[in-house]
Parts: structure tokens; sequence; C-alpha cells
């Protein structure tokens, strides 16, 4: 007993040792990954002297704790992370109007996104819809590199591709509207039947398929083209990224403000400076080969050649709304999850 | 009056007069803001503060003259105002429109008013504890005002931390997405195909994920319950030489964070893992992804959880009285005959709550799903995704919630029918100078088959997890290499001298304070609940026993949602402190402590508390100097597992983090989801280290039980390993 009251003092020492929190000037909330986020927050503080204090989560993770949140926001600015989540949240009314003075500096793209939302979120960066392949386990295989949408309903890749669950996954949901887009909606659901057959698993989480097949555990995995870069660069790993021949969409990785914010005045500022050069060129450098939204700045050369890439025309308005979303996903749950392999 | 009683009665009065009745946005920024005045300061200005300041000097009048009945109203009207007043009015104004002009007029204008502060903190306190001195005053709970405190006070922080919050979703899934009352949705998510479906019994498609989690937790709980008593048996009732690895490995996979299992088992058995590509290579056995799904998620949790079941069984039959085995023996019983009659019967309690735990722990499990569930659905990851997934669906996710609790709710009561009202005491206040019987050959054979391999696995499991983060890539080039732990744990010298350069140390500090802080409080909490549950009688035992349990059994997402909606506004409002992540640890892992906690305290007698009461120690003195000491492996169980498991958690804490509080956890599983397996495992190897550390530290801080009881007859006394016993 006497020891068990000197460990509750000696942890009590230990909580008034855990410093007071200091306030920050602007609080991030961050959707991409932590190494880009932490970079991010730490040259803006270097270049404005503005302390930021940023969390990071995924996308999904955020746009919910904004919206459990909303009542007394603790958050300024969001940054990062699939465009969906930021237009529902602009269409729930959680974050705030903006015309930044950067606007006329952005790519067409991000414009585009702004005007969608009424100017509550803007593009940052853009990145592909494809796949990626494991380049050993091909060899293994002795098939073909494969080059479009359709090569993956092959019969010889019969248990090889991985997808991720649209129910769970902004990913996936890309690809399933792509391919909508691209074909018209029964045609595609042909395809996304048959292209069960092969299908080894929907995973929960849009990463994974990618991951999955940087470790040999697929041999193709569905992801946008930079997650798939990121996986063979920074894990090292035999994956080759394929852009479909047929086409593909994309997703415009948005930055918001958050009503009710507190500290405005900075998080504008950031804001401003996060669509700047100094901002947008150092993404690469953290693992992120996305497309930057400001037209000064060159694309990455590690990304994929855009110049390559057949880009479908994508209606965020009508397949980010919830009602066309909610149907197309019970579609697809019904008649092409549930079917028989 | 009591002396303790009028004590209250003073500190409710403090609590209005000198401490600051309002923190300004978390209890911790209290003293730095404006607003740090007294209650008595504050009153004038705000009209419906007036009631709680006349409260407390009531309470002194009524303490001093002794009139218990008047001090229980005061006492009740005191916290009944303080809830009504603190819901009604937070920094906006009134929380219900509609109250505005019913009451606004007599107001004048809209009142706000912040979160509550330290003052208003004791002021509840004080006013629990002065009702509960009243009411024992009266003769409730035998006139015993710490036993009737302790319930009320646990009461009211189980409702606090526990029910609200976990109200606050579940209330969703009978509104649309809206926050609209919609009835209907929930009948329709209900009965939704993706829950209860069957498909998969007739060979096409999927089950629902309530049929998937509800079986995969019957199998893991059994077969962690068995792994975990044959551990136990091989450790304390044979001569086995392994018994100190035993303890070692066994307690290493809850040191573990929890994705980094599933991990080491897809470097080994995935498709392009080393063994898979070993047996194929060599005996063309072809190559598949058996592992993704139902059978690698068994796996991973059996090695996660087994451990736990262990930790409950080796307590429990330590405490088993041998001589009671010996009598059996001298009756001429064999010794499969002692195992099934004595043996067995008195560890039935162990079991069901090792059954329990692994029931329960598999259900709420959410790593391991993820990692390696393919598209093997569980209600834990299911939920999950309807709140952060594409869909965005938080009825959905309340509704999965309520089917998750209910088959809590069930395992609960299946237990308690189980265990039933037999008596499983063999601590008694006499000395017992028996000597365990030796196992039946059968039953000793069976644990050495079950736990040997088991050993293995875990051996080369671990070798992957701590060595992986030392090798240039897991799996396919095993140059060794310091980058991934001078990445996450770098120390550079710059123009200020030696500081800490790598990218971890910030959330492994954090991690490291609050799970120190919060393990005594956990341990504590659980321990206290676990004595007014197995050795006082009151009504509503079981109702109070179930509501300890559900912060245990609901996933710790929805507990981090709950978290946020409930404390994110006053009157309680914690968000962004460390304090709402020690207390998310608390009450999380306290059933822990709990089920330890009754489990050895069924084996002891209740001559001992009853002997130590007619020398005339009141219970407070008795639980102090007679339940503690005995209750030490408890006491070193519930410590141990409630450090780690707050070192360890991650979704419970995932939407609870903060710039300035950055657990390990949170950490890892951002490298892994980068694919940076080296700097995760690298991370995870120094964490389950200090972990290691630290749980020596406990062991030699606390002590060990001392029962007197002579070594079993197989081998000599073995040094009480690692685990805790």
């Amino acid at each position: 007993m006497r020891h068990a009251g000197t460990l509750l003092f000696a942890s009590m020492a230990f909580l008034s040792a855990a410093a007071l929190p200091a306030r920050a000037d602007v609080v991030v909330y961050c959707s991409a990954d932590e190494k880009m986020c932490r970079g991010l927050v730490t040259l803006f503080t270097k270049e404005t002297g503005i302390r930021a204090d940023m969390t990071r989560q995924s996308s999904g993770e955020t746009y919910a704790r904004i919206r459990a949140e909303k009542d007394n926001p603790r958050a300024d600015v969001w940054w990062g992370g699939t465009g969906d989540p930021h237009l529902q949240a602009a269409e729930e009314g959680l974050l705030a109007e903006y015309k930044s003075p950067m606007l006329p500096k952005l790519r067409d793209w991000a414009v585009k996104q702004a005007e969608r939302a009424a100017f509550q979120t803007v593009g940052v960066y853009m990145g592909a819809l494809g796949y990626g392949y494991n380049s050993e386990e091909l060899a293994r295989k002795k098939l073909a590199a494969p080059k479009c949408w359709a090569d993956l309903l092959k019969p010889e890749y019969k248990g090889e591709v991985q997808m991720a669950d649209p129910n769970s996954s902004g990913t996936a949901y890309t690809m399933l509207a792509t391919l909508v887009q691209l074909w018209g909606e029964e045609p595609a659901f042909d395809y996304l039947k048959k292209l069960h057959r092969n299908i080894n698993d929907y995973t929960k989480s849009g990463a994974a398929p990618a991951q999955a097949a940087g470790k040999g555990e697929t041999l193709v995995g569905v992801a946008f083209q930079h997650d798939v870069v990121m996986v063979a660069l920074t894990g090292k790993r035999p994956l080759v990224t394929v852009s479909p021949c047929e086409g593909t969409g994309f997703e415009v990785g948005s930055m918001s403000l958050i009503k009710g914010g507190r500290n405005a005045a900075d998080a504008r500022r950031f804001y401003d400076w996060a669509l700047g050069i100094s901002a947008q060129v150092i993404m690469p450098e953290f693992g992120s080969f996305q497309v930057p939204s400001n037209s000064d700045v060159p694309v990455p050369k590690e990304a994929p050649d855009l110049s390559s890439i057949k880009l479908i025309d994508y209606d965020f308005a009508r397949y980010g709304s919830s009602a066309e979303r909610r149907r197309l996903l019970a579609r697809w749950t019904n008649e092409v999850k549930g079917a028989a392999r | 009056m009591p002396i303790a009683a009028r004590g209250w009665a003073v500190a409710f009065a403090l609590a209005a007069l000198s401490l600051p009745w309002y923190g300004h946005d978390s209890l911790w920024d209290a003293a730095a803001s404006g607003e740090a005045l007294p209650l008595a300061a504050l009153a004038p200005g705000r009209p419906w503060l007036l009631p709680l300041l006349a409260l407390p000097a009531l309470a002194l009048a009524a303490a001093w003259t002794d009139r218990p009945r008047l001090l229980v109203g005061i006492a009740l009207a005191a916290l009944a105002w303080l809830c009504a007043e603190g819901f009604a009015i937070n920094h906006r104004g009134w929380t219900w429109s509609w109250i505005g002009p019913w009451i606004g007029a007599l107001v004048g204008g809209t009142p706000t008013q912040p979160a509550l502060g330290w003052g208003a903190v004791l002021y509840a306190l004080a006013a629990t504890m002065l009702a509960a001195a009243g009411l024992a005053r009266q003769g409730w709970c035998r006139g015993d005002m710490f036993v009737f405190g302790s319930i009320l006070l646990i009461l009211g922080a189980i409702l606090l931390f526990v029910f609200w919050p976990v109200m606050t979703v579940l209330i969703s899934a009978v509104r649309d997405n809206n926050g609209a009352f919609a009835p209907g949705q929930f009948l329709e998510k209900f009965t939704d195909r993706s829950i209860w479906g069957l498909e998969c019994l007739r060979g096409a498609g999927n089950c629902g994920a309530a049929w998937n989690t509800l079986a995969l937790a019957v199998l893991v709980g059994v077969l962690s319950t068995l792994l975990g008593l044959a551990f136990a048996l091989v450790a304390v009732r044979t001569g086995l030489p392994l018994k100190g690895p035993i303890r070692m490995l066994s307690l290493l996979p809850i040191i573990t964070p929890p994705f980094v299992i599933g991990l080491a088992l897809i470097i080994m058995f995935g498709r392009s893992g080393f063994v898979t590509i070993f047996l194929y290579e060599t005996f063309d056995i072809p190559r598949s992804r058996w592992l993704y799904g139902w059978t690698g998620v068994t796996i991973a949790q059996l090695l996660a959880f087994t451990p736990i079941a262990f930790l409950v069984m080796v307590g429990v039959l330590q405490s088993v009285a041998p001589s009671l085995e010996e009598a059996a023996g001298t009756l001429r019983a064999g010794r499969w005959r002692i195992f099934r009659t004595v043996t067995w019967p008195l560890i039935r309690p162990g079991v069901a709550n090792a059954f329990l735990i692994g029931f329960i722990e598999s259900m709420a499990d959410f790593g391991n799903p993820l990692m390696l569930g393919g598209s093997f659905n569980v209600l834990s990851t299911d939920i999950f995704f309807a709140v952060v997934g594409a869909a965005q669906d938080q009825g959905r996710a309340a509704v999965l919630g309520v089917v998750l609790l209910g088959f809590t709710m069930a395992a609960f009561t299946a237990q308690r029918l189980w265990v039933g009202t037999g008596s499983y005491t063999t601590v008694t206040g006499k000395g017992d100078g028996g000597v365990p019987p030796p196992l039946p050959l059968g039953l000793r054979a069976a644990c050495y088959t079950a736990v040997l391999p088991w050993l293995a696995l875990t051996v080369v499991v671990y070798a992957i997890v701590l060595g992986g983060g030392f090798v240039e890539t897991i799996g396919r080039d095993h140059t060794p290499t310091w980058d991934h732990f001078l990445i996450a744990f770098g120390i550079d010298r710059g123009v200020g001298g030696w500081f800490l350069s790598g990218s971890a140390w910030n959330s492994f500090i954090t991690t490291m304070q609050l799970s120190a802080i919060s393990m005594p409080l956990t341990a504590a909490l659980g321990l206290l609940t676990a004595w007014l549950l197995a050795r006082q009688e009151f009504r509503g035992r079981a109702a109070f026993e179930f509501l300890t349990m559900m912060s245990f059994a609901i996933p710790g997402t929805v507990i981090g949602v709950s978290y946020i909606l409930a404390f994110n506004t006053p009157p309680v409002e914690l968000t962004g402190t460390g304090m709402i992540l020690v207390i998310a640890f608390m009450f999380r892992n306290m059933p822990v402590g709990i089920r330890a906690g009754i489990a050895s305290l069924s084996q002891i007698d209740k001559s001992l508390d009853e002997a130590s009461l007619t020398l005339g120690a009141r219970s407070f003195r008795t639980f102090r100097l007679v339940i503690l000491p005995i209750l030490r492996p408890a006491i070193i169980a519930a410590m141990i597992y409630s450090f780690v498991r707050a070192v360890t958690s991650v979704s419970a804490v995932i939407f609870l983090t903060t710039a300035e509080y950055q657990l390990a956890t949170v950490y890892i599983v951002g490298r892994a989801e980068m694919s940076e397996y080296g700097v995760a495992l690298a991370y995870s190897a120094v964490l389950i280290a200090v972990m290691v550390l630290a749980l020596v530290a406990i062991r030699l801080l606390v002590g060990e039980q001392r029962i007197g009881r002579r070594a079993a007859n197989t081998g000599a006394t073995a040094p009480i390993g690692l685990a805790a016993s």
C-alpha cells in the first residue's frame, strides 16, 4: 500500500510535468500523410512566424470530427484529403466562405472545386485514379503487363485484383463513379460484375490495395496513382503505376476554412500561403506526388505523366451528391458484392 | 453526525467560496483565464447560480445539528440543480431553444456560461458524499458511509463518462443524417442484410457482420480460454523448465501495438510471406491468401488475447487451496478425478471471466480485422467505416453499436448464469499447508501439445516484430540498419546543445506520461468497483455491473466520437486536453481491473472481512488492511493491464488526439499506412522494451501475494515470473 501511494504520487508529479498547453495561432486539421502535414506546418511557421498546431487524420475521420465539434469548433483550417468530404461539409454548413486573392493563380480544376462549394473550399492538389501491379508477381506468373481497365477482366487475373469497398472508401467510390461516367451505368455495372470474379478482397481502406500489391499479397491493386508511386518509392517495392488506356477519373485534394474557428485571420493567412508557390513546391519532398494547384508550380517529375493520362470530365456535382451516391452504392452492394464468384 | 460528514460539508462550502467555478475552455485553463472566480463572486451576476450558493450554508447547519434527512435533501437538490442549469445554459445561451421564451423573460436577455471548473467538480463530489453520509446515517448500507459513498461516486462517474457519451451516439440510431427524429430508419437499418444476412451458409457471398462477429467472438473466447488455461497449468502445476519463458512470452502480445501482430503474420504467412514462399519453392505447395479472412483474424486475436486469459487463469490457479485437492487425494481420488471434481469447479469463475474477456475483446477488436479481415466483415470495423467511410452514416454506426451492445449483454448474462451462486472461496483465514497434486497425464500431454507450438509461433512473430525495425526492408532485404530507428528516435547536437530530433519523441513522451497517470487511477477504480460488486449487497447491483462493462464492449471508435459529442461543449468541456485521454483510458480499461478483482475476491472467504469488522475496523480499514494485501495479484494485473492498454490503444483515442497530445499508436498506424514498416516496427520494438521495464518496475513496487503455500511437488518453488501472478 505504501508503495502504491508512492506510485500515485510519482505519477501525479509526472502529470504536473506535462506542460500546460500553450495556445497556437492557428489550428490545422490535416488529412494528408503525417510527413507531408508536418513538413507543411513547419514551413508555414518558419516563413510567417505564425505558430500552427497540426492534427493528422484521414479525410473521413476529419470530417466526422468536424461534424462532432460543430457547436464548438476546435480547428481553423482543414488541409488536404479527397474533395468529396470537403464538399459534403460545405453542403452541411460546417465551412466558412472565403475568396482567396490567390484564386486567379490556380489551375482550372482547383477553381472549379471552389465554385462547386460556393467558395467554401478550394483545390490544392489533383491526382488521377489508376492501379498498380507488382512486377515480381507478374514475372512469376509470366503475364503480359496490364494497360487498360479491360485487361483486369482477363481470366488469368482470377483472384489477383484487389480494390476497396466503395461503401467505406472514397477511392473505390471514385472508381465506381468514373466507370459509370466513362461507359454509362449499365456497361459499368456489367464490367464490375465481371471484375468481381477476379477480385480477391474488397478492403475497407482505400490505401490498402496499393500496399497489398507492394507486398505482393495481390498482383493488382486499384488506387490513386500518386499513392501507388508513394508505396513504390517510400516502401521500396517493385510496384508499377498504370494509367488505364480507356481514361480515368481523378480526385481534387481540397482545403477549407472551418466555420466558427477561433483564429479566423491567421487561418486566412495560412489558406493564402498554402495556395502559394513555396507551400506547393515542397510536396514531392514529403512523398506527395500529386499535381499542385498553383499554376506556377511545376508537376513533380516522379508524378505520373499527366500528358499520358486520359482524364474524364468528372462530374463532381452529380456524383458527389448524397442521393446519387447512395443509389450507386446500394446498386453495387446488391448486384456486385453479393454476387457469387 | 460523524466527523467525515462534517468534513464534507465544509468542503462543500469551500467549493462554492474559494475555488474557480468555471474553467474557460477546459479544467486546465481555469487559472489562466479571467473567469477564475468562485461561485460566491459569480452568483450576483448570474441569478440561476444563487440556489447553488445557498445550499452549502444549509448543509453546514444540517451536518452540525445532525439532521440526516435534511442533509440528503440538500445534497440531492444541489446535484439536480447543478445538472439542470449546467445542461440548460451553455456557452452560446439556451441549449434548448424552446426554453428561451419561457424563462428568458424572467432572467432577461440570453444567459451564457462557460464549462465547469474545479470548484464545480469539488462541489459535485462533496454533494454526493453528503448524500451518502445522510443516507448511511439513516441505516442504508448498514450505515457504512464509505461503501455507500463509493457506490454513488462510481455510479456518478460511470453515468457521466460512459453512459451519457454512449447515449449521445446511440440516440442517433433513431435520427436521420440531419438530426431529425426518424424511428422508421432504425428498423430499416437494423434489419439490413449486411448485418444479419446468412448467404455464406449457402456458399454464396458473405454473411452479415453480426453473425461474423458472434462466431468469431465465440471461437476466440473458447480457444483463448483453453489456451490460457493450458498455459496457466503448465506454468503453475508442472515442472517444465520453460516456466520463465512462458510467462515472458505470454505477456508480450498485450504489450504489442495491435496492428503489429497482423503485420508479422502477413510477413510470415501472407501470399508473399517467407514461410509461404519457402513451402512453394521447396514442396511446391501453391501459394494462397488463406490468411485473409476469419482465419487470420482468429490467429491474430488468439495471439493477442490468450495472454489475458492466462493472467486471469494463473491468478485463480494460484489461489486454489491445495489442501482441498490433497484431501481428495487422501480419499483415494485419482488425479483426473481430483482435477475434474475439485480443481475444475474451483477455477470455474476464472474460466468464465477469461471467456467473457476473450469474447468481448474479440468483438471490440479493431486493428486485427482491419489488417487481416479482407472481405470478412465484423461490427467494429463496420462501425468505424460507417462513421468515417464514404457513406458517412452515423445512424448506421449507432444501429451496429446497439447490436454489439446486445451481444455483450447476452454474454454477460450467460456468464452470470453459468458461474451462478456457488461458493468458490478457498483463501480462508486458516493457514493452508497442502501441496497440489500433479496433473493427470492426459491433461498434461494436451497442455504441452497446445502450449509448445504456440510458444514457437509467438517466438517467431516476436523475432519479426523486434527485429523488423532494424533491417532494411523486412522480408526482402535483411541488411542490418539503424536508419529506421534514428528517424524515430534520433538525438542530434545543434547550436543549443543536444536535442531530440527524432520524429517519434513527442508522441512517445506524451504516451508514457498519460499512460502512467491513468495506470494507478484505472486500477484503483477497477478494484474498488470489484470489491463493491463482490462484497456488498445493494439493490441494482446487476445493472451497476452491466454499466461498468459497457465501455469495454463498445468499439473504441464509437467511444472516441461519443466523447467529442459529449465533452466538446459546456457544462463538461474536456476535448483537446490530456485529461480526456486519461479519462478515456480509465473508463475503457477499468473493466479488466473489475474482472480480475472479482475473480480473486470470489475465492477469498468473507470470514476474513468479517473478522476484521468484528474487531471493530470499519469497511475502509478492512479494505485497506485485509482485502488489498490479498488482492496483490489482481492489483498487479490491473495496473499492468491498464498501463499497456493505454500505451497500445488506437481506436478510442484516434479522435481525441490533438497537436499537443500525439500518441504513439496513432503515429505507428500513420507510418504503416505510408508503407514505412521499418519505422513502425522500430517504434513498436522500443515501446515493447519500455513496457517490459515498466512491468518489472510495477512488480517490484507492488510486491507479490504472500499466501502461505508450499510448492507443488512437481518441482521447486518457481520464482514468480514477469507475469503478474
